[in-house]
């Protein structure tokens, strides 16, 4: 399994895709195949702003549940509504339609911190 | 520390740990033992056995044998039912409690033969059980002989559970009723079948000598996987039961907990003759009224209900929740939880407190899931 590389991660195993100022955000298919089958998540409401490194949400799947925390600090712009039915979307297609939610940076710096596709699968492989 | 909870630290491998880690499985710890929690999906696994068929490992459950005599009455003094009552080749289900009355664990008691038991426990209470049990067995004509280690055991449990396991054994399975066992051979080892489990599904219980149970395994997951069903870890296990309504030692029943607040009073055979331990505090109980009431919840609102999480009447808070999922067979979320007796009508509307909101739940009966016969 090897990470997507135009995409940068947290160590918390979430992705995120910058377009600009916006930023999608996800979780990883690590994340993903390590929480089995994922039956909920609980996302923020459109219009809230997130912390860096705080939770803002959660992910549920039939055994545990695992707290979601921002990447980059920022306004969420979107939410992926198709979760709500599709919980599974997360497992199948983590990078793709499992998608969570769009964020405006608020401080392009908070980026740098963030690991590239390399460094994650090191991440991974260190265990 | 004492003795006890240093040997509790030891953890033990399954008999079938190779063959788990073949099938690539996801181990856990549970109740002192490596276990598999899942092949390949808990989903898939949950669905093979409501549909089709499901092979589990249960060898690390504790199989105790008590022998003599006076091994029927013994044992009546010892748990809350009437062992006695049992005809030969019946099963029931028991506990077993402390003066109190509290739960120390819950049982199956097997009747092997007129003066031979087997009782089998979880495997996180099998050490208390067997301490328990031959401290309660002094004095009678009854020994306890604790062949936990000794014993493999396997589940099979599914609609194609018969189908599966018939040409494997000689055992005449369609006479074998609900809760009965029988000795026969299963892949031509010698062996107890029981038609028991912890699934909701029609099943059976294989129990064989620890050194066979590999080779069991190999001809049972042959005969399951023809039967397009799966090898089901404890995961799945875990959402079967719930939705069988059926309680877990540790989440719906602990050493706080008695059968009447577990919904379990009928159980107890208060009218059994002779004392055992627990009959005096159970017989208040029963006069006066469980203190929290054992219910199912479905939730109305979005999210899982989780294990210790709070339950509110209105401003009060009247509970906590023991075990919570989404249901895969129902699709919504469900869950088990201690209330105060009068919250707990079918019915009432309930608020679980997760993550700090209150979801709204129904009081709704249980078991959740009813197998069509």
């Amino acid at each position: 399994m090897t990470a997507p590389t135009d995409l940068r991660y947290t160590r918390d195993h979430e992705w995120v895709r910058v377009d600009g100022d916006e930023a999608t955000v996800g979780i990883t298919q690590y994340a993903a195949d390590q929480l089995g089958d994922i039956v909920f998540v609980e996302l923020p409401d459109t219009g809230r702003d997130l912390d860096e490194a705080k939770p803002f949400g959660v992910v549920e799947s039939v055994k545990a549940v695992s707290d979601l925390f921002a990447p980059v600090s920022g306004e969420v712009t979107a939410v992926n509504d198709a979760l709500a039915a599709d919980p599974e979307l997360v497992n199948s297609d983590p990078y793709g339609a499992g998608w969570m939610l769009k964020l405006k940076i608020a401080d392009a710096g908070q980026l740098d911190d963030l690991l590239d596709g390399e460094a994650y699968d090191e991440l991974i492989a260190a265990g | 520390m004492t003795d006890a909870a240093v040997k509790s630290q030891v953890i033990h491998d399954t008999p079938l740990a190779d063959r788990h880690a073949a099938l690539g499985a996801r181990m856990i710890e549970f109740s002192g033992w490596r276990m598999p929690v899942q092949y390949t999906s808990i989903l898939e696994e949950h669905r093979a056995v409501r549909e089709r068929v499901g092979l589990f490992d249960l060898s690390h459950m504790g199989e105790l044998l008590v022998e003599g005599p006076e091994a029927g009455p013994a044992l009546a003094g010892a748990v809350v039912t009437d062992p006695p009552a049992l005809a030969v080749g019946r099963a029931h289900y028991s506990m077993i409690c402390a003066p109190d009355g509290g739960i120390i664990d819950d049982l199956i008691v097997y009747r092997l033969a007129e003066d031979r038991f087997m009782v089998v426990a979880n495997a996180g209470n099998a050490q208390v059980v067997s301490d328990t049990l031959a401290e309660r067995l002094e004095g009678a004509k009854a020994v306890l002989d604790d062949q936990s280690f000794a014993t493999g055991l396997v589940a099979i449990q599914g609609p194609r559970s018969v189908e599966a396991l018939k040409p494997l054994t000689d055992v005449d399975l369609d006479a074998l009723r609900y809760y009965a066992i029988a000795d026969g051979t299963v892949a031509g080892f010698p062996a107890q079948v029981a038609r028991t489990g912890y699934t909701g599904e029609d099943g059976f219980e294989v129990f064989v000598e620890t050194r066979r149970v590999a080779e069991l395994w190999d001809a049972l997951l042959g005969a399951v996987r023809a039967a397009d069903g799966l090898p089901v870890g404890l995961g799945a296990r875990d959402t079967l039961r719930l939705e069988a309504g059926m309680p877990l030692y540790g989440n719906e029943l602990d050493r706080s907990t008695n059968p009447f607040d577990a919904g379990l009073g009928r159980v107890v055979k208060l009218d059994k003759p002779g004392d055992f331990v627990g009959r005096a505090a159970l017989e208040k109980v029963a006069a006066e009224g469980a203190k929290k009431r054992l219910v199912g919840l479905t939730m109305e609102g979005r999210g899982i209900a989780r294990h210790d999480y709070p339950v509110h009447a209105g401003e009060r808070r009247t509970g906590v929740v023991t075990s919570g999922t989404q249901s895969p067979t129902l699709g919504v979320p469900i869950a088990m939880a201690y209330v105060a007796p009068t919250d707990g009508e079918v019915g009432t509307t309930l608020d679980v407190e997760i993550r700090d909101t209150r979801v709204p739940a129904r009081v709704v009966p249980m078991p959740f899931y009813r197998r069509s016969t």
